[in-house]
């Protein structure tokens, strides 16, 4: 009783910090406030847990889930480097690679972007995920299915996205362009895919989350003995949950990871754009 | 209507990319069966063929390539098996039978309707709440943008052990299969709707807020009477997005958690047993219900609007 006790006034007090905080005028409190609410409910969790003693094949506390982490950390890199570094990376530069080339491609042709684009946004909607025991018939149970996956994944998205992105530049901007004597490449590489950049990040942004879920799905329709998702669905079978918290945790840091690595490219490449000003 | 012709041709171009697949994805099967029936075909054995690119196959063996569309069990099927066979699912079964598309499509869409009806309210909810309460604003939405890159597959087997052990399915009178597949399925549309209301509710600027103000409005009004008319719009142009990986989720939630109906779980006794125009069929299923789910929230925007008297 007194965990929980002790987990709910934790809760208050964080609760109160972060009311203060986001009063006051500091910096600091974009980062610190989400920090502590985490915080707090990781603290809530664990009191809740151990306080009304719920079975580990239920809910494992968060501590137990950090100590098998630490002492599975082999098991977890060698399905990390098969389902995400293999699977979803591989995968996810393919598609995107593709995409983008398609989509300098089919701006050449106004027609066939007329119809491309709503054709791409609908599949965009689909399910795609759905491909995935198609792709484990064509390319086997290793990474490449995966990939394939991942690739018809994230293809429509960033499609979609760049083919809107290279119309973005402004007819007064090309007739610059014009003016100056530039040619349909000089235009492309100078005008048209800069400004295109913040749609395409929009678009590979999208695409990194959709990765890693396809990468993972995939493997529930077949997969050698490791990988993330063959991991998961044997450890639920044989009731190790503390495994199956760090496997998440694990999909969880990558995910973010990944989302994270693009955002800094993004604003590497397209530090003119209004969004990436920083705050006053 | 302008852009009907372009997008034919498209469709017309992928369609033939298809049928021209067909032929170098199945020649290995169509020489097998030829092989079988005696005709000649080169190579002639089949460890022979296997060894041997199936483009090469295809040049060498022109005359039997007529029969890439029509194999059954074929790595590729080709168009119209699959329409084939997506007919027969849905209009040559009672919907009630257990090999009617239409008997797992139901049960997938349901969970689909389950898990947008969750994922508005908390989505709206929480909208409210980081609008209306700056320290929701800092403490919860960076979360919000974080639950989006955890892949929610990896927790979908978890969402499954924890409510079948709440009993939340018991206690709320419906199948834990579902409870557990909405769940999902409102964890990925939710967020949707959470950026599109937070967008919308904002969206009244000062000089209306003002007026509202010398109006004596009370807080209430003022959000019934502006911020919420004035963030449909942004609701509507989210709900497509929301819906769309709402049937995403309720797919991917019948994957892991040992459901046996549904479009997902179709897909899944299809990729088990071998049977890839059942796999196609129910990827085209939800294809055509994805398609209906959104046309039907455009439906609902016309709606709408035309009540509240917007001029398109």
């Amino acid at each position: 009783m007194t965990a929980i006790l002790a987990a709910i006034a934790f809760w208050l007090a964080a609760w109160a910090t972060n009311v203060a905080l986001s009063r006051s005028r500091m910096g600091a409190a974009r980062t610190l406030t989400p920090a502590i609410f985490g915080a707090a409910i990781l603290v809530l969790w664990e009191g809740i847990v151990r306080g009304l003693g719920v079975p580990e094949v239920i809910l494992p506390p968060p501590s137990v889930v950090a100590v098998t982490f630490i002492e599975r950390r082999d098991i977890l890199w060698t399905d990390f480097v098969q389902t995400i570094l293999k699977g979803a990376v591989t995968g996810y530069i393919m598609g995107c690679g593709a995409a983008l080339v398609t989509a300098v491609l089919i701006d050449r042709s106004p027609f066939l972007t007329r119809g491309l684009l709503p054709v791409g946004n609908f599949l965009a909607a689909l399910p795609i995920v759905g491909v995935a025991p198609i792709m484990v018939m064509w390319f086997g149970f290793g990474w490449q299915s995966k990939a394939a996956v991942v690739f018809a994944m994230v293809f429509f998205p960033v499609l979609v996205n760049a083919v809107a992105g290279l119309q973005a530049s402004e007819p007064m901007q090309r007739d610059l362009m014009r003016t100056y004597g530039a040619g349909y490449w000089t235009t492309l590489g100078r005008l048209r895919i800069p400004a295109a950049m913040p749609f395409v990040f929009n678009g590979l942004k999208i695409a990194t989350t959709l990765a890693v879920i396809g990468a993972i799905v995939a493997e529930f329709f077949g997969s050698p003995t490791r990988g993330m998702g063959f991991r998961i669905s044997t450890a639920v079978g044989s009731l190790a949950l503390p495994m199956v918290w760090a496997q998440i945790v694990v999909a969880a840091l990558s995910g973010t990871a990944f989302y994270g690595i693009v955002v800094w490219v993004e604003s590497r490449i397209t530090f003119w754009h209004p969004s990436q000003r920083r705050r006053a | 209507m302008r852009n009907a012709r372009p997008v034919l041709a498209v469709l017309a171009v992928l369609l033939g990319i298809w049928y021209a697949a067909c032929i170098p994805m199945n020649i290995q099967e169509v020489l097998t069966t030829a092989a079988r029936a005696g005709a000649v075909v080169i190579p002639e054995t089949a460890p022979e063929r296997l060894a041997t690119s199936r483009f090469v196959l295809v040049a060498e063996n022109l005359d039997h390539i007529g029969a890439s569309w029509s194999v059954d069990r074929a790595r590729l099927p080709s168009p119209e098996q699959v329409l084939g066979e997506l007919w027969k699912g849905i209009f040559d079964q009672p919907v009630t039978s257990k090999r009617s598309l239409v008997y797992h499509g139901m049960i997938t869409l349901q969970a689909t309707l389950a898990g947008l009806a969750l994922g508005l309210v908390v989505g709206v909810g929480l909208a409210m709440a980081i609008v209306y309460f700056r320290v929701m604003d800092l403490s919860v939405m960076p979360w919000a943008v974080i639950s989006q890159t955890i892949p929610i597959v990896a927790l979908a087997p978890m969402i499954v052990v924890l409510s079948n052990s709440l009993g939340l399915g018991e206690r709320l009178g419906i199948e834990n299969r579902l409870v557990s597949k909405a769940i999902i399925a409102a964890y990925l549309s939710f967020f949707p709707v959470l950026v599109g209301m937070i967008k919308g509710l904002r969206s009244p600027d000062a000089m209306q807020l003002d007026l509202m103000r010398t109006w004596n409005a009370t807080g209430l009004q003022e959000f019934s009477r502006l911020r919420l008319p004035a963030s449909l719009p942004f609701l509507f142009a989210s709900l497509k997005v929301a819906v769309a990986a709402s049937l995403v989720g309720a797919i991917v939630g019948e994957l892991p958690t040992g459901a046996i109906e549904g479009l997902g779980a179709r897909m899944l006794v299809a990729s088990q047993f071998g049977q890839p125009l059942l796999m196609w069929a129910s990827l085209f299923a939800a294809a055509i219900a994805a398609g209906g789910l959104i046309l039907v929230v455009g439906l609902l925007q016309r709606f709408v609007d035309n009540r509240l008297g917007v001029r398109s």
